[in-house]
C-alpha cells in the first residue's frame, strides 16, 4: 500500500511537469500553427536564467522562497524576450511559407540556442540551488518532501491561471480567435502579431515553471537539458491532441504514468519508452487528432 | 524589407547550425581542432602549438585522439586532452621517441566525438584515411571505443583505450588498453561490498543503454552471488533518452531494502539517483564504479547524501608513486589547484606513455610495426600503476583502489591485487 501511494506521489509529480510543458507546445501550436521544436531549448535557457539567478540572490538573501519567487520572475521575463526574439526573427518571416519551412526553422533555432547555452554556461553541468525549503511530511506511512508538494500544486495554480486568462480575458478572447482563422481575427481588428506574441511569451513563462519544478526535483542539469523535455511534452501534446490544453495536461499525466507504471510491471524497466510509443500509435490510429483534439478540415 | 529579412534569418541561421555541428562535428582542419582543444585547457595552449609547427618536418610522429568534448559527458573528453597534451609535452621535453638512433617528436590530431558512437567511428576513419597518423588514443568511453573497433581491424590502425573497462574490447587485437577490466571491477565491488559491509543483500540500478554500466552490473552480479550474497533488485534505465527521473525504480528499491545499492553509472546521475533513492526511503549504503571519479561529484553532493559511499578507481595520491606524485604536483602547476587530475587525467597520459614504449619497441614508424610493437609491451611502470600485459591480449593487469567518500573528501581505503 505505501509503495503504491509512494508511485503515485511520483506519478503526480512527474505528470506535473510534462503536463506544463506540453502545454507550452500546445499553445503556441494552437495560436500560431506552429510546431515549436525549439521549445525543449528555450526550456533549457529558462533553466540556466534561474540558475544563474537564484546563485546570485543566494548571495543576497538564506530565504528560499524569496529567492525563488524573484528567480523565477526574472527568468520568466528574461525566458519570455528570448521567445519572442524568437518569433519575431526566426518565425514571422516565415509566416506564409510552407510549414516544413517553419519546422526546420524551428529545429535550428532549437539548436543555436542549445550551443549558446554550452558556449556561454559551459559544458559542465550545474547542481541548481534547492530553492523550496526542504521539509518532510509523513503521509499514511510514507515521507513525502514538502518539494513534491509544491511541484503538484506550483503545476496545477500554473494551468488554472493560464485557462483563466485563456477564457475570461480580452486576450485570451483574441487568443482563440486567432486560434480558429488568422485572417477573420484580422478583419475584426485583433493584431495578429501581438497575440501571436503573446502566445510564444505565455509559453516561455510556462517553461520557465516548469524549469523550476524540474530543477527542484532533478536538479543535475548540462545544456542538452531540453533534449528529453522538448521529445516526451511533444508526444504528450500531441497524444492529448495538439492544440488543446486539456489534452496537453491529459497526455503529460498519460506519459508521467506510463513512465512510473512501465518499470514496475515490465520485466526491463527500460522498455517503457516502447510503451509510450506504442500507446501513441494506437490512439492516434484510433484518433489522429489525439484525444482530446479537435476534428477540423486542412484547408489546401 | 520582408525577403531581406527571411534572407537574413535563414542565413544567420545557416551560420548558427554549422556553428553548432562544428563542435560536434570536428572540421577535416587538425590544427583548427588542436586549437580548440588547447584553448579548452587553457595554459598549455602555446606548447601544443609550437609543437606542432616545429613538428612540419620529417621528424614528427602523429597520433589521433579520438575524444568526448561535447555531448553528454564532455568533462571526460576534457580531463583526456589534459593528460594527452601533459604526456606529449614530457616527452618532447626529454627528448622524444627514439627510433633508429633519431629522436621524433610526438604530436597528435584531436577530433571530437561528441559522446556519439556514429562520430566516433567518422573520427576513427578519418584517423584511417591519413598516412600519416600512426596510431589511436581514445575514445575513453566504452561505447565510443567499440563503435571504432571494425574500422581499426579494417585499416590495421592500432589504438590504445584509456578508459574503457568493457571486457570483450579487447577482442579485437588491434587494442591496447590502460586500464583494468569491468571483470575485475564487479569482482572487486562485490567483494567489498560482501566481505567490508558485510552485506547480504544488494540492489543494482544501472544504464542499459550503454556496454560499461551493462558489464559492471552484470559482473558484480555473479561475483555477489558466487559469495552468497542475493541480489534482490537488477533493475535499467535508458540513458540515451536523457532520463531524470528514476522515482519508479528506487520506490521498488527501497522496498525490498537491500544492504547496498550499486550505481555504476556517470557521476552527472549519482546526485540523481542518490536523491531519489533517499527520498523514497532508502536507507542503506551505495557503492559505484570507476565513472563515480570526478570532483564535481563532492562539489555537487551539497546534502552530504554520499557520506561513506564507496567505488573502485584506478589511482589514489596517497598511495602513488614517486612519479605520480611528480604527474599530480605538475597537474597542478599548470591547470591551478582546481582538485587533483583524476583517472581520466592519468590514464589518458599514461595511453601516450605506452605509444612511445610501443614506437620505441617497434623501432620503425609504420602502424604494423607500432601495432606489434604495442602488442609486445610486457610491463610498465605508470602514474596509474604497475601494468603487466600478461592475458595474451591487450588487457593489463593492474591493481585497483577502493576509495571512500569521507567529510566531502575521497579517501584512500585499500589496493586491491588482482
Amino acid at each position: 500500500m505505501s509503495a503504491f501511494l509512494q508511485q503515485f506521489i511520483n506519478f503526480l509529480q512527474l505528470g506535473s511537469i510534462y503536463a506544463l510543458t506540453a502545454i507550452s507546445f500546445s499553445i503556441v501550436y494552437g495560436i500560431a500553427g506552429l510546431v515549436n521544436f525549439a521549445h525543449g531549448a528555450i526550456f533549457t535557457v529558462s533553466m540556466y536564467f534561474l540558475y544563474f539567478l537564484s546563485t546570485a540572490l543566494f548571495r543576497v538573501t538564506e530565504a528560499k522562497w524569496i529567492v525563488y519567487i524573484l528567480a523565477l520572475i526574472a527568468a520568466s521575463v528574461a525566458t519570455s524576450v528570448v521567445a519572442m526574439a524568437i518569433e519575431r526573427f526566426a518565425y514571422r518571416p516565415l509566416r506564409n511559407a510552407p510549414a516544413v519551412a517553419t519546422v526546420v526553422s524551428s529545429v535550428g533555432v532549437g539548436m543555436a540556442l542549445e550551443y549558446l547555452c554550452l558556449n556561454f554556461a559551459g559544458s559542465k553541468a550545474k547542481r541548481m540551488a534547492s530553492l523550496i525549503p526542504s521539509h518532510n511530511f509523513n503521509i499514511a506511512g510514507i515521507n513525502v518532501p514538502l518539494y513534491k508538494v509544491m511541484i503538484v500544486v506550483i503545476a496545477l495554480v500554473a494551468m488554472v491561471v493560464l485557462s483563466l486568462l485563456i477564457k475570461k480575458t480580452r486576450l485570451g478572447t483574441a487568443m482563440r480567435a486567432v486560434s480558429q482563422d488568422k485572417v477573420a481575427a484580422g478583419f475584426m481588428g485583433i493584431s495578429t502579431n501581438r497575440v501571436i506574441s503573446a502566445a510564444f511569451v505565455l509559453g516561455a513563462v510556462l517553461a520557465a515553471v516548469a524549469a523550476s519544478l524540474y530543477g527542484t526535483a532533478y536538479s543535475i542539469f548540462a545544456y542538452d537539458v531540453g533534449d528529453t523535455i522538448n521529445w516526451w511534452s511533444f508526444i504528450a501534446a500531441v497524444l492529448g491532441g495538439i492544440g488543446s490544453i486539456e489534452g496537453a495536461v491529459l497526455g503529460g499525466f498519460i506519459i508521467g504514468a506510463i513512465n512510473i507504471v512501465m518499470p514496475i510491471v515490465l520485466p526491463v524497466s527500460s522498455y517503457k519508452d516502447i510503451v509510450a510509443f506504442a500507446v501513441l500509435i494506437m490512439v492516434l490510429m484510433v484518433k489522429p487528432t489525439g484525444l482530446l483534439g479537435k476534428n477540423s478540415v486542412e484547408k489546401i | 524589407m520582408r525577403k531581406q529579412l527571411a534572407l537574413y534569418l535563414m542565413l544567420s541561421l545557416c551560420v548558427g547550425l554549422l556553428a553548432g555541428c562544428g563542435s560536434s562535428n570536428s572540421g577535416s582542419s587538425s590544427s583548427q581542432t588542436e586549437t580548440a582543444a588547447s584553448a579548452e585547457t587553457g595554459a598549455e595552449a602555446d606548447t601544443t602549438a609550437s609543437t606542432e609547427a616545429s613538428g612540419s618536418g620529417d621528424n614528427t610522429i602523429y597520433f589521433g585522439v579520438n575524444y568526448e568534448l561535447t555531448g553528454a559527458n564532455p568533462i571526460i573528453g576534457e580531463a583526456a586532452i589534459k593528460g594527452i597534451d601533459m604526456a606529449v609535452n614530457n616527452i618532447n621535453a626529454a627528448g622524444g621517441v627514439m627510433v633508429d638512433g633519431v629522436s621524433y617528436q610526438l604530436a597528435y590530431k584531436a577530433l571530437d566525438n561528441g559522446f556519439n558512437t556514429e562520430e566516433s567511428a567518422l573520427n576513427a576513419q578519418e584517423f584511417a584515411d591519413d598516412e600519416s597518423i600512426i596510431a589511436m588514443v581514445g575514445p575513453n568511453d566504452s561505447d565510443m571505443c567499440m563503435a571504432t573497433s571494425a574500422i581499426l581491424t579494417e585499416y590495421g590502425l592500432p589504438m590504445i583505450a584509456p578508459w574503457s573497462t568493457l571486457v570483450e574490447l579487447t577482442d579485437n587485437e588491434y587494442i591496447l588498453r590502460a586500464c583494468f577490466t569491468d571483470n575485475f571491477q564487479g569482482e572487486i565491488l562485490a567483494k567489498y561490498a560482501y566481505d567490508y559491509e558485510n552485506s547480504k543483500t544488494a540492489a543494482v540500478l544501472y544504464d542499459m543503454s550503454n556496454p560499461y554500466n551493462v558489464g559492471v552490473a552484470e559482473n558484480f552480479k555473479t561475483s555477489y552471488e558466487a559469495l552468497g550474497g542475493e541480489v534482490v533488485e537488477f533493475l535499467t534505465y535508458n540513458g540515451k533518452t536523457g532520463e531524470t527521473d528514476f522515482t519508479s525504480q528506487m520506490t521498488k528499491i527501497a522496498a525490498a531494502a537491500p544492504d547496498i545499492l550499486l550505481l555504476p553509472n556517470f557521476y552527472e546521475e549519482i546526485i540523481t539517483q542518490t536523491t531519489q533513492a533517499r527520498d523514497m526511503g532508502y536507507t542503506g549504503k551505495f557503492i559505484g564504479s570507476d565513472t563515480w571519479g570526478d570532483d564535481s561529484l563532492l562539489e555537487w553532493d551539497t546534502e552530504n547524501l554520499l557520506e561513506g559511499s564507496v567505488w573502485c578507481g584506478h589511482y589514489h595520491k596517497d598511495v602513488a608513486s614517486d612519479a605520480a606524485l611528480e604527474f599530480i604536483d605538475e597537474y597542478h602547476e599548470i591547470y591551478g589547484d582546481s582538485g587533483d587530475p583524476n583517472d581520466i587525467v592519468a590514464l589518458n597520459y599514461d595511453a601516450v606513455y605506452l605509444l612511445k614504449l610501443g614506437i620505441e619497441n617497434a623501432q620503425a614508424l609504420d602502424r604494423a610495426s607500432v601495432h606489434e610493437g604495442l602488442m609486445s609491451i610486457e610491463s610498465y611502470e605508470g602514474v596509474t600503476g604497475n601494468m603487466v600485459f600478461d592475458n595474451g591480449n591487450g588487457d593489463p593487469t593492474k591493481s585497483a583502489v577502493v576509495i571512500k567518500i569521507e567529510d566531502g573528501e575521497f579517501k584512500y581505503v585499500a589496493t586491491v591485487e588482482p
